[in-house]
């Protein structure tokens, strides 16, 4: 029998903004499959034109309600080496804190909110309230664990406050970082009953190979700067991220795609786990190892279990982050510094992938021209080149209409979008 | 949930966004104490961000973000339509936010800004109310999601719904912070409308006036305060036009 789908998701729920799937397959053939997003974009290259340079971290943290926390360190790493400000090692390790709060965050959103019902064959995590309260619980702990820390180390989780130009504008108390401590060592076990959880699951078996693209670790996993590095080999420094990215409008989306060696990349938690899997700390390497996850994998549902890795490893370097911050006893976290003209590039991981801000800064101290390239907009063109590979494979295992829809919307997920991010 | 042994009728909500970040509507998702049983007093029907189900039968309608596309006026327009109360949440609904700094550029300009050669859809950034009726209004960049929490509280069991008129002062000084105006900060807590808990002052940095004029704000004061510590009209202009916040009171500054 000769297989026809006409599949049209119209703004994919589920994600963070809007975005449309479309396949048609006639006769067996795929015709066409498209990943588009449609979202309203908001300019914030030409607003960041004229403004102060301090104000650009505040602005630019508006482009994502999600990821506002990395957005804004990006922000503040392109203009403190476009105007050549060193931070203290104390600010430094406060804002990696407040990052890692936001990885957290954003990682148990999307695998608890955003991604789990699919895994559960529901419409979203509220009828789960009744059918799976103890994950919901679970969930909800360590999320609530995660704004906390946000909102402790950064001011306010969305949008955050205390991360300024030269480094942080206030400290936490010796207290608040102590229970905070306690906090993330005794929710540890909820990230263990997550990975029985993940154990018992199983995700979509679908593999196209493709180059994942991120931050090169030097003595650590990589967050914060750094040179950039790719699966089939490239390594550029911070500075040539054009080169890396490679940006091209195709004319039925509003957010624009890229591409390095291949037709496509990823970038994300997954290409982070295949570039710098062993930098990761022992206990998120078993981890990996139980759910099956190993570099270099190439299946984008598994996205969704690299993320539980990472949140794993995100807790316990902090842990050992807030010892060297109560150890240390914040001598300095803030550095003067006199506003000059000059051009800086800040490349930082966010939960979706690596994000890079640049900026020229007149000599005034205003911005003169910017730059952003958001990890969604890395991975748009590998969602559009995957969807095809899976229709084609769903295809000819015999699948109908509704299982191919459903794993089409499950692989965008998998990638977490982040879509007005990517539409910015 | 039973009550005096009746099942109440829950509110049907939907949620909303345009032009924006979504970071309004995660505010929902990100009360995680009370999440649950927020959830007991409502009934979601149409959540895009959390949720798959799309009903379309809804009492209150939370709108995020500005309006910036020709689409987004004919979607809102169908929403007033459907929705017994409509809400705005958040300062790019209130107010256009963040977005309308695209305003004061040539539009044509922002486009080849952004996008070169290629043609992109937008329209100069408009706030919810420029459009239609709008019920109630709830600032914030981001909204409190505490407020927004108690304000659905009230508008579903019928209890009043009430915005500070005070200013962000007020708060600022109940949780003992240093003001940050003597710190050399340009901040317009004195003439912004509190209901935040001075979350921006608290971490030691400006407020940037996103939930709007208090009542009775006096900018004149505040600018005649701000230029004796040494800041320049502009920076202020900067700081007092970064969400479009108060643009009907600078019409009539003196």
């Amino acid at each position: 029998m000769k297989v026809n789908m006409n599949i049209d998701v119209h703004h994919l729920t589920r994600v963070e903004g809007h975005g449309n799937i479309h396949v048609v397959v006639k006769d067996g053939e795929l015709i066409d499959a498209k990943w588009a997003v449609v979202e309203t974009p908001r300019f914030f290259e030409a607003m960041l034109r004229g403004r102060p340079h301090e104000l650009a971290p505040t602005l630019t943290s508006r482009i994502c309600g999600i990821c506002s926390i990395g957005h804004t360190l990006a922000s503040l790493r392109a203009v403190e080496r476009a105007m050549g400000v060193d931070i203290p090692d104390d600010a430094k390790m406060l804002r990696l804190l407040a990052k890692h709060g936001e990885t957290l965050q954003s990682h148990l959103l999307h695998v608890f909110f955003l991604a789990a019902p699919d895994f559960l064959g529901v419409d979203s995590v509220i009828p789960l309230i009744e059918s799976h309260p103890d994950v919901v619980g679970l969930a909800v702990r360590l999320k609530g664990l995660a704004n906390d820390m946000c909102d402790i180390i950064a001011g306010r989780t969305t949008h955050p406050v205390s991360l300024v130009v030269g480094g942080v504008n206030k400290v936490p108390t010796k207290k608040e970082l102590e229970t905070l401590k306690q906090r993330i060592q005794d929710r540890l076990a909820d990230v263990a009953t997550t990975v029985e959880v993940f154990k018992t699951l199983s995700l979509p078996d679908f593999v196209r190979e493709t180059e994942f693209v991120s931050l090169k670790g030097e003595n650590s996993y990589p967050w914060i700067g750094g040179d950039l590095v790719s699966t089939d080999g490239v390594v550029k420094p911070e500075d040539d991220y054009r080169a890396m990215t490679n940006e091209y409008k195709v004319d039925w989306t509003t957010s624009k795609f890229a591409k390095l060696s291949r037709e496509s990349f990823a970038a994300g938690a997954l290409a982070r786990f295949n570039n710098n899997y062993k930098f990761l700390c022992d206990a998120a390497k078993q981890t990996a190892e139980v759910l099956g996850l190993a570099p270099v994998n190439h299946n984008p549902y598994m996205n969704n279990v690299a993320q539980i890795i990472e949140c794993q490893h995100v807790m316990i370097e902090s842990i050992e982050m807030i010892d060297k911050l109560l150890a240390n006893g914040f001598k300095d976290i803030r550095s003067d510094y006199t506003p000059k003209a000059g051009k800086g590039v800040g490349a930082v991981e966010v939960p979706r992938g690596i994000l890079y801000h640049e900026y020229e800064i007149d000599d005034h101290g205003k911005i003169a021209k910017a730059n952003c390239i958001i990890p969604t907009t890395q991975n748009n063109a590998n969602i559009h080149y995957d969807l095809a590979e899976l229709v084609k494979q769903q295809v000819k295992l015999g699948k109908s209409d509704k299982e191919v829809e459903l794993l089409c919307e499950m692989l965008v997920r998998a990638y977490d979008p982040c879509i007005s991010c990517s539409v910015h | 949930m039973e009550y005096l042994g009746i099942e109440p009728k829950k509110a049907r909500i939907g949620v909303f966004d345009f032009t924006c970040c979504e970071g309004c509507e995660l505010q929902l998702a990100n009360k995680e104490d009370s999440l649950v049983d927020f959830l007991a007093l409502v009934e979601v029907v149409n959540f895009r961000e959390v949720s798959s189900d799309r009903g379309q039968d809804y009492d209150i309608a939370l709108i995020e973000g500005s309006i910036s596309r020709e689409d987004e006026v004919e979607r809102l327009k169908q929403i007033r339509e459907k929705a017994k109360i409509l809400v705005t949440l958040g300062t790019c609904a209130c107010f256009g936010g963040v977005n309308s700094i695209k305003n004061r550029f040539d539009i044509d300009d922002v486009v080849s800004e952004v996008y070169g050669k290629n043609k992109v859809e937008t329209l100069p950034v408009r706030k919810v109310s420029d459009i239609v009726k709008v019920d109630l209004a709830i600032p914030g960049c981001p909204v409190s999601k505490s407020e927004v929490e108690r304000i659905v509280v009230n508008l579903v069991t019928g209890a009043a719904v009430n915005l500070p008129k005070y200013p962000v002062c007020v708060e600022c000084k109940q949780k003992g912070n240093t003001c940050v105006v003597d710190l050399g900060e340009i901040c317009l807590g004195p003439v912004t409308r509190a209901g935040c808990d001075a979350a921006c002052p608290t971490g030691k940095t400006g407020c940037l006036g996103c939930r709007g004029a208090a009542e009775d704000a006096n900018f004149d004061s505040l600018r005649e305060i701000l230029r004796e510590k040494g800041h320049s009209d502009e920076a202020i202009d900067e700081r007092l036009r970064f969400y479009n916040a108060f643009s009907e009171e600078l019409k009539n500054e003196g």
